[in-house]
């Protein structure tokens, strides 16, 4: 019963008992889930190393270089796979890093105030679009169109000059590794522009405006001012972009062409380690099933390395932020 | 020409190109819209939302998928918010710059942007495997697993925009540190949570790659989340490859509603941000 005299204190007191034990139990269960989190990256990496190990015991070291991938006589080498995979990335980062560099600009230098937003936005929902959907509209949209026009562009041009001519060579079938390269593209856009829009728009405007005053135009002050400050976001951008090409798995699957052959032209069909699972893992058993889950366990080191870069880029700018700011 | 009327058409030229490339990045959103819209709307019917999906050569629907995709995605949220909040409201209310909670937001940060396929291995080696049988609550842990590092950013964000006074002034007032946090920092910062579990669903009512080594597909109706079950992407991805007529034009229509749903909770998370005036 809480009278007048001792109400405030009773009251005090009572708060304060159940509090240290309420407080005890909701601390403990956050720190149960963050601990949640740690877990499931651990328990990614020990159960597909598990599962992984007859592969690596088996085909050793092997495995890593050996380019033959044969179902019937159970014989697994991932070259294939990795190539295709950083190969299709990496036409992925030529072609979506300037891509993303110009929607950038156009959104933070060009754009008058009403278009900032619903162009920002637009361009986000490409991110929003389902994997699925792009490997629909790539393999009976994108890919026959890409096949009869731009192919023989490229063939005829870039494919006479020296050196990189063999690269640009293929057959016109639309599904190639080129292909796969281009719609992830389009995946990452949305990814690699929005740090880049975030990173240009922190800028100061002090050294943007000191720099049109000096004479500069829009372009010298982009290059020579906005991306030195910015540099180190826009590498961990970009970084996060190359993560999510790297794993990108149903979008590929449709228009990569799913072959497991080593080839020199970018527009052969090829593979990617996540398209090689989509295709074989519902039918695999036994060594084949561990030579998949050891692909896996490739990819999933390889976007940890990548996304662990880019987590490092985009830390230490924040803290050199930070520090500007005090 | 002078060196000013180089540095002036280089600046244009640059310029120039920026409007393009922005252009074609809205171009293709369009054209992947417009290809949606003219090969799917035409096959969306009632006969969508009331049959089953068909066998080879007959007709039919996606009630079974629709519904799967739901309780899916419905249970994948229910488990990952929870997990995602906690974690969440520990690395923004009791964790500071410990080393802890600083190795658990790099890890999140790094799960956010795995992917997802390894995810799907994952769970097919933890639970299809020693289970035997593929099953819908594999999907939903799978679509969990996604969920999480989702909504453990954006709660952290939207906990760290709630002001340190109003923490303090409920903390004067003799309130316990769950309650300032239960009844105060998230009542501030609710409108900022929920955004993040839309955005967590947007993203995975389309995954495909984690289900197809956990719910896998089933071609007849089923609400038992112990067996396969069906669902719209697998549902998409199988019959978009078949050479079944009926079967792709399902697929296209399943493909203009999924994109559709995603589009729609995507523009409904970002205002329900903007009308907490967050950001």
């Amino acid at each position: 019963m809480i009278t007048l005299e001792n109400g405030p204190a009773k009251l005090a007191k009572r708060a304060q008992n159940s509090g240290v034990l309420g407080d005890k139990v909701f601390r403990g269960t956050a720190f149960f889930f963050a601990a949640m989190v740690l877990a499931v990256l651990f328990g990614i990496m020990l159960l597909l190393l598990k599962e992984a190990w007859p592969t690596f015991a088996h085909f050793g070291f092997g495995f890593f270089y050996h380019s033959e991938w044969d179902v019937v006589n159970e014989k697994f080498g991932a070259l294939v796979p990795i190539v295709g995979t950083l190969v299709t990335s990496l036409v992925a980062i030529v072609i979506g890093v300037p891509v993303s560099f110009g929607i950038a600009i156009f959104i933070t230098l060009m754009a008058p105030n009403w278009m900032k937003r619903p162009v920002g936005i637009a361009i986000e929902l490409l991110a929003a679009v389902p994997s699925i959907i792009y490997g629909m509209w790539g393999l009976f949209y994108f890919a026959p169109w890409f096949a009869n026009t731009m192919q023989p562009l490229m063939t005829d041009t870039l494919g006479n000059v020296p050196l990189i001519g063999p690269f640009f060579q293929g057959p016109p079938i639309g599904v190639s590794i080129f292909t796969a390269g281009v719609v992830l593209a389009i995946m990452i856009i949305p990814f690699i522009a929005s740090v880049m829009r975030d990173m240009f728009e922190v800028v100061p405007t002090e050294l943007k405006e000191s720099a049109y005053a000096m004479g500069s135009t829009t372009w010298e002050v982009v290059w020579k001012v906005i991306l030195p400050y910015t540099k180190a976001g826009v590498i961990g951008g970009i970084m996060l972009g190359l993560g999510r090409a790297l794993g990108e798995t149903m979008a590929v699957a449709f228009v990569v062409g799913n072959s497991l052959e080593l080839n020199t032209g970018l527009f052969y069909p090829g593979a990617t380690i996540a398209s090689t699972m989509a295709n074989e893992f519902n039918e695999a058993s036994g060594l084949h099933m561990s030579s998949l889950i050891a692909l896996a366990l490739i990819l999933f080191i390889i976007t940890f390395i990548v996304l662990s870069i880019a987590k490092w880029f985009l830390l230490r700018l924040e803290k050199v932020q930070e520090g500007s700011k005090t | 020409m002078s060196k000013y009327q180089i540095r002036k058409i280089i600046n244009y030229f640059n310029l120039v190109a920026a409007l393009f490339v922005t252009a074609l990045g809205l171009f293709m959103l369009a054209w992947i819209l417009s290809v949606l819209f003219s090969k799917g709307f035409q096959y969306i019917n009632w006969a969508v939302f009331t049959q089953m999906t068909p066998p080879p050569g007959a007709s039919g629907g996606l009630l079974n998928a629709i519904f799967g995709t739901l309780v899916i995605t419905f249970f994948a949220v229910l488990i990952g918010t929870p997990v995602g909040i906690m974690a969440g409201t520990y690395l923004s209310e009791f964790g500071g710059n410990s080393r802890f909670s600083s190795t658990v937001r790099f890890v999140n940060d790094v799960l956010l942007s795995a992917p997802s396929i390894v995810v799907g291995v994952f769970v097919y080696t933890l639970i299809v495997e020693p289970q035997g049988h593929f099953s819908g609550w594999a999907g939903a842990i799978a679509l969990a697993i996604l969920v999480i590092p989702v909504v453990v950013r954006t709660t952290e964000d939207m906990l760290k925009l709630v002001p340190v006074q109003l923490r303090e002034a409920a903390a004067a007032l003799g309130a316990p540190r769950y309650t300032v946090t239960l009844s105060i920092v998230y009542k501030a910062a609710l409108s900022g949570m929920i955004t993040g579990v839309l955005l967590a669903t947007a993203r995975i009512m389309g995954e495909t790659a984690p289900l197809l080594f956990t719910a896998l597909n089933n071609q007849f109706w089923s609400s038992n989340m112990n067996q396969p079950i069906a669902n719209m992407p697998v549902v998409i991805y199988q019959y978009a490859l078949s050479p079944y007529e009926d079967w792709q034009n399902l697929a296209w229509a399943a493909a203009l509603l999924i994109t559709l749903s995603v589009l729609a909770m995507n523009i409904l998370a970002r205002y329900t941000l903007k009308g907490n005036g967050a950001r």
